[in-house]
């Protein structure tokens, strides 16, 4: 079988997939990043190579993710691209038709507007990352609960609290003021996730016009409390898309087949990445006040990669086949 | 008395020629960097804006430097930035960095005001020396501004990666080095030729951006987070809506240089989405973004510092002047964080979603 893997190094997961030549997808694996997005890579392929039935040929790769530069050069992928043009992709060809895509993944949010099936206009959370999943993650753990039960509880609220959504610091204080004024855990649960549609809307969605069909997907679409919360404000059904939650990886996996086609065979470096040895190290250069913490990547003792220079003195000594955009 | 003054961009250039021209001592602060935002965070006030904490930054190490004398803008209005003088001056004093202060307020009617107080600082010069040392800077700023606006040209259709910053820095540094009008005409020849030098490919397609907002952040590339190169490596040609020469004619010379962008024309498309001053760049911002929807521009990036009050005017305003004129417009905040990552992914899937209109678009009419 031939086909094509998407790799996306989110700051909290690490999602790989393998879908065949008709974009189709037959694997697909969900990993937390743990801080540690080379080893994270490594142990998906490692395990996506042991699922993939022998003689499969990878045709082309694709990255994304706020990890997307560093992962590209480690396994040598063909399409290094934005987790937004990602999404889209992804979005339009499992929904053919949408025109909203609402994502809420760890770290960012973000609203994507498309019109015949182009993206006309997005958004993403600006200077504060109220309302994305690591605050859900961290209010669940707080109340000992896990995150997968988090959207149940919400559902069997009877009257939702009210909780300040703007900032999770205030979030937080409403919320334990309204637990110690007795009000249920469901509740509260309830409440919060109403509190972050709205912050949502009112901080990324500003003024969008947001019309049906309206998707809604990242890792936090998992949680039907949230799904709910979204179809009471908007007034319109939310869909929820199979693989909800790697939709950036399948997007990067479709853009690595129209780069392998426009660019000829790919530069994939084989599953063999997950036993290769990567090293990073970092060094503060010291050229001048900026003191920028360079990062070098080493495979097997030899730099591949480097960079966070400002000045380029540093990345550009080393040699790359394709600039990484 | 040895002066100093706070660095926005390449304004030291034109700044560092006036003075030295009228043969005042002068310091310039070591380029902004990590250090000077350290600085300038740990003694400025944390809910002032970021151009703020740099100007504090500068001043800390023009100090270090020898500098005693601080020369810094004033402004009227809503914006804060007309305290920032007073401010910067009393912080630094409770440091223990005494400093004197020299504030340049804009003047209210005729230039001829600031010429009095230029004169002030430069002692015994005649008044004749004074306007020759003035203009002498502002030939260099529009020096500088045309290499900065070739460098923006040819950075999207560069050939060899980097070859445009090569170049740039290199032609900068020859304006800078003259040190004398006829020194200045020559650099400005040499520097014009090397910008034309850099390689590019005529015929390729690249989307327009124009950047407007803030004039700190729009013409400091430390405290943008070097946006415009950014763009021009993604392949995007940018126009920038606040030159250095043109602020200088519009607030320092009211004018007197014709044929020039200006603020009342700029103020004057900003009708009707905003018809009044609402301080600082905020009614530009709205003007210069229905100006280049007007000239078939691509995509509008708007760049405030975090917590700036007339840029959040625009801001609001600035999503139903791009419906209306269908061009898609981003806001870029910036502040002290220096993660690039996600700066990165705005603009990378911005430049993306301008390239694949602009080809459907082109596609439906050819």
């Amino acid at each position: 079988m031939n086909g094509y893997l998407g790799v996306d190094v989110g700051s909290v997961s690490t999602n790989i997939v393998f879908m065949d030549e008709g974009g189709v997808v037959f694997e697909a694996i969900y990993l937390r990043t743990l801080g540690q997005p080379i080893a994270t890579v490594q142990k998906g392929l490692r395990e996506l190579g042991g699922r993939l039935p022998a003689g499969t040929k990878i045709k082309g790769v694709g990255a994304t993710g706020s990890g997307r530069n560093l992962i590209g050069v480690i396994i040598g992928a063909d399409a290094v691209k934005n987790e937004i043009t990602s999404h889209a992709v992804a979005t339009s060809q499992v929904v053919p038709g949408v025109q909203t895509i609402l994502e809420i993944g760890g770290q960012d949010s973000k609203i994507i507007i498309l019109r015949n099936g182009v993206v006309s206009d997005f958004a993403m959370n600006t200077v504060c990352a109220a309302g994305t999943g690591s605050f859900l993650d961290q209010q669940a753990a707080r109340l000992n609960i896990s995150i997968e039960e988090f959207g149940e509880i919400a559902l069997r609220a009877a009257s939702p609290v009210r909780i300040a959504g703007r900032c999770a610091v205030f979030a937080e204080s409403d919320m334990i003021h309204k637990q110690q004024m007795g009000c249920s855990l469901a509740d509260i649960l309830a409440g919060l996730c109403e509190a972050l549609v709205r912050n949502y809307l009112n901080n990324v969605g500003k003024g969008k016009e947001i019309l049906a069909p309206v998707v809604f997907q990242g890792g936090v679409a998992a949680n039907v409390g949230m799904i709910r919360a979204f179809e009471k404000e908007l007034g319109l059904p939310v869909k929820v898309p199979p693989y909800f939650n790697v939709m950036g990886a399948v997007g990067a996996a479709l853009l690595s087949r129209e780069a392998v086609a426009r660019k000829g065979p790919s530069c994939f470096k084989g599953f063999r990445v997950s036993e290769m040895d990567f090293r990073t190290g970092s060094f503060e250069c010291s050229g001048c006040s900026n003191l920028c913490e360079v990062i070098e990547i080493k495979e097997e003792g030899d730099t591949i990669a480097r960079w966070g220079d400002r000045c380029g003195k540093w990345s550009s000594v080393v040699r790359r086949e394709e600039k990484i955009s | 008395m040895r002066v100093t003054f706070p660095h926005m961009g390449n304004l030291y250039i034109p700044v560092k020629a006036m003075l030295d021209h009228l043969g005042v001592e002068v310091v310039v602060p070591p380029p902004s960097s990590k250090k000077t935002l350290s600085l300038g965070a740990k003694y400025g006030p944390e809910f002032a804006c970021l151009p703020m904490k740099l100007n504090l930054g500068n001043f800390i190490e023009a100090r270090e430097l020898g500098a005693d004398t601080i020369i810094m803008a004033g402004g009227r209005g809503p914006c804060r930035f007309g305290y920032y003088a007073q401010i910067e001056h009393t912080i630094l004093r409770d440091i223990g960095c005494d400093m004197q202060l020299i504030v340049f307020e804009p003047p209210e009617r005729h230039f001829s005001e600031l010429l009095v107080k230029i004169k002030q600082i430069s002692g015994s010069r005649s008044w004749w020396q004074v306007i020759q040392a003035v203009r002498f800077g502002y030939q260099k700023a529009r020096a500088v501004d045309e290499v900065e606006m070739a460098a923006l040209k040819s950075r999207p259709r560069e050939v060899t990666p980097g070859s445009t910053d090569t170049a740039q820095k290199e032609a900068l540094h020859l304006i800078e080095a003259a040190s004398s009008r006829s020194e200045l005409t020559e650099a400005i020849k040499k520097a014009g030729a090397i910008m034309s030098e850099v390689k590019v490919e005529k015929n390729k397609p690249v989307v327009k951006i124009g950047v407007v907002g803030e004039i700190y952040t729009l013409l400091d590339p430390f405290s943008n987070q070097y946006l415009e190169r950014r763009l021009g490596k993604l392949g995007a040609e940018v126009n920038r809506s606040i030159y250095l020469s043109e602020w200088v004619n519009d607030h320092i010379f009211m004018g007197l240089v014709k044929g020039m962008r200006s603020r009342k024309e700029t103020c004057g498309a900003a009708f009707p989405y905003l018809r009044h001053f609402v301080g600082g760049h905020g009614q530009e911002t709205i003007g210069s973004s229905v100006s280049y929807a007007r000239s078939g521009y691509d995509g509008l990036i708007q760049v405030l510092p975090f917590t700036c009050m007339p840029e959040i005017v625009a801001e609001s305003i600035l999503p139903e002047m791009s419906a209306d004129y269908g061009i898609p417009a981003m806001t870029l905040i910036v502040d002290e964080h220096t993660g690039e990552a996600g700066t990165l992914t705005r603009l990378e899937a911005f430049v993306d979603l301008l390239e694949r209109k602009k080809e459907t678009r082109e596609a439906l009419y050819s």
